[in-house]
């Protein structure tokens, strides 16, 4: 009792909070204020030299009816989503039930599979830049021994897109992780069950893994669109948003107005409406979640 | 009849091998190919058809490659932030896990999901209000953007180490009560040797992210003395497109330290992939 009653004395003391300071020190001046502050920043005219000026709406106008250049980066940033994140889900999907089947020598593969995932992207950029070389490129060599001429894959504006695919695809060792995690974690009887019954692997994995690992692919589906809406790094280094801005994606749109165009209340605008359109996403992508993820005690009930 | 089943077995982990290895060309290729460049001469690298492999394994390549920029410089301020930034996330992550894990307070479940929604800001609404913070603070052009907010712990890693700190039953603090331990005696003595393995993946994941790093360099520093090994191998590649085999001999260098680092953490990596799902 009396045992108790201490508890219930030290759950009131300063300590907790002591423990997450760091943190909410860390949040209020590298998260929360800069995310407050930005807000402001997006109605002001705010250049690096001289005062900023308070315009109301203008920056959002501005980009919504006078500046193509926005419509076109947002057009492009969502094609490439469109593009990536649906092959990037299944990519990593095919090779996380290919290194969870139980064959000898697999976690090699495994290892080679996620080794891209611990390089910078600079590396990454520069090794399928010296691959994607149109003349000397090992790609290219490839596809002419079957007779393929290949593209200027950097300098072609229908195919800059695709090399970055390509190059981002390379990098989906994490999502294959996780999705491997949660093969793994499903449990063995029920696919005995499936075999006796005398599935086809097939029939097994439409019916079993892959309404077992709908949250999973949940996870993955959001954190992989966030990423691709937010896709910088490898643009930046691979085609610096050429040829003939065709890879001028809204990162790199947002990045130039902000740290070479200066023009930095705009570019905070700018970064509030992606901010939006994620947040906007993700809701849709969770709404939506309720018709297609099954959640265990779910699927046990249909069972029964 | 158990003849044809282990048979059938036999041709579908062939199946299963063959689709492994065309796989693992997609995933290998770019690392051999630089590194096989890395030791051609010139004529080499762009020889038409390809030579698959240099005439002589030129090691002084990397030697010249890296003596042609100030790497060396690049690489000491790679090592200091990402050591600092270690540090000072296993210093105040594993606190504010503590903090969240082990105790009941006023205010606990909405700062949690707020540390929770910290993770969905896009670093692009972040950074250009940082960037102005840092240049009141005069911080810009110095290595301190890169390291100090690591010691204030990051969403993530907090995450992960309270997921851990979670499972673990009260009956340590209780031992530790009756002892009469104090809180943070209880924490440092009793709880801190109990994260070992957690603080291992938080090491290696951001070891791994910050030597990586490659837009936070680009935003904050801006001269040469500064910069990182990503970042000094990036300017090196925009001034010199066609210095193909320097540039392929610094990338295979700088690659080595994450893959070695996660060469020795695989295990820790994969389960606390696992681990952060259960959360």
């Amino acid at each position: 009792m009396t045992f108790h009653a201490m508890h219930a004395g030290r759950k009131r003391r300063l300590a907790p909070y002591l423990f997450i300071m760091p943190w909410i020190v860390g949040f209020v001046s590298f998260t929360f204020g800069p995310l407050l502050f930005s807000a402001v920043m997006a109605f002001f005219e705010w250049p690096v030299i001289g005062s900023p000026r308070f315009i109301g709406f203008g920056n959002f106008l501005q980009m919504f009816t006078k500046d193509p250049q926005f419509w076109k980066s947002l057009g492009i940033t969502l094609k490439f989503m469109l593009i990536f994140v649906p092959l990037n889900l299944i990519i990593a999907l095919l090779l996380a039930i290919l290194i969870s089947r139980p064959v000898r020598g697999i976690s090699v593969f495994r290892t080679i599979f996620y080794l891209p995932s611990v390089v910078s992207s600079v590396a990454i950029a520069i090794m399928w830049g010296w691959i994607l070389h149109p003349e000397y490129g090992l790609l290219n060599y490839i596809l002419s021994l079957v007779g393929i001429s290949g593209p200027h894959w950097l300098s072609d504006p229908s195919w800059a897109i695709g090399a970055i695919v390509m190059a981002s695809l390379w990098g989906l060792g994490t999502m294959m992780l996780i999705f491997y995690t949660a093969i793994k974690s499903i449990p063995k009887d029920i696919y005995e069950d499936a075999i006796i019954a005398g599935a086809s692997p097939v029939r097994t994995f439409f019916s079993i893994t892959l309404p077992l690992i709908t949250p999973t692919l949940l996870f993955n589906l959001i954190t992989s669109t966030i990423g691709a809406m937010q896709e910088l790094s490898l643009v930046l280094l691979l085609t610096k948003g050429g040829p003939v801005k065709s890879t001028y994606f809204y990162g790199l749109y947002v990045y130039r107005n902000a740290f070479q165009f200066f023009k930095l209340g705009y570019a905070a605008a700018n970064a509030w409406f992606m901010f939006i359109i994620i947040l906007l996403l993700t809701l849709l992508i969770f709404k939506s979640s309720s018709i297609w993820v099954f959640y265990e005690h779910e699927v046990a009930g249909k069972q029964s | 009849m158990k003849n044809r089943k282990s048979a059938k077995i036999t041709g579908g982990k062939l199946f299963v091998y063959i689709m492994l290895g065309i796989i693992s060309l997609y995933f290998i290729i770019p690392f051999l190919w630089m590194l096989l460049t890395a030791f051609k001469t010139e004529s080499e690298a762009f020889a038409f058809p390809p030579k698959l492999f240099p005439s002589e394994f030129r090691i002084r390549n990397f030697v010249d490659a890296w003596n042609s920029q100030p790497f060396f410089i690049y690489l000491r301020n790679s090592v200091i932030i990402t050591f600092l930034t270690t540090l000072g996330q296993v210093l105040s992550s594993s606190a504010v896990a503590y903090g969240f894990a082990r105790y009941n307070f006023k205010g606990k479940n909405i700062l949690f999901l707020i540390l929770l929604g910290t993770m969905m800001i896009p670093w692009d609404v972040i950074v250009i209000p940082l960037y102005m913070e840092f240049k009141m603070l005069k911080w810009i052009n110095t290595l301190k953007p890169l390291i100090v907010p690591a010691f204030f712990g990051s969403a993530y890693y907090i995450f992960l180490l309270r997921q851990f700190l979670m499972g673990i039953p009260k009956d340590f603090e209780d031992a530790a009560y009756i002892d009469g331990a104090n809180d943070w005696q209880t924490y440092s003595r009793i709880f801190l040797p109990m994260m070992k393995a957690p603080l291992i993946l938080v090491c290696v994941l951001n070891i791994i992210t910050v030597w990586n790093d490659y837009l936070g360099p680009l935003v904050f520093l801006n001269s040469r003395d500064k910069y990182t090994l990503p970042l000094g191998l990036a300017a090196f590649k925009g001034m010199h497109e066609m210095q193909v085999i320097p540039i392929m001999a610094i990338t295979s260098l700088m690659i080595i330290p994450p893959i070695i680092v996660f060469a020795f953490a695989q295990k820790y990596i994969i389960e606390g992939v696992s681990g952060a799902l259960k959360g």
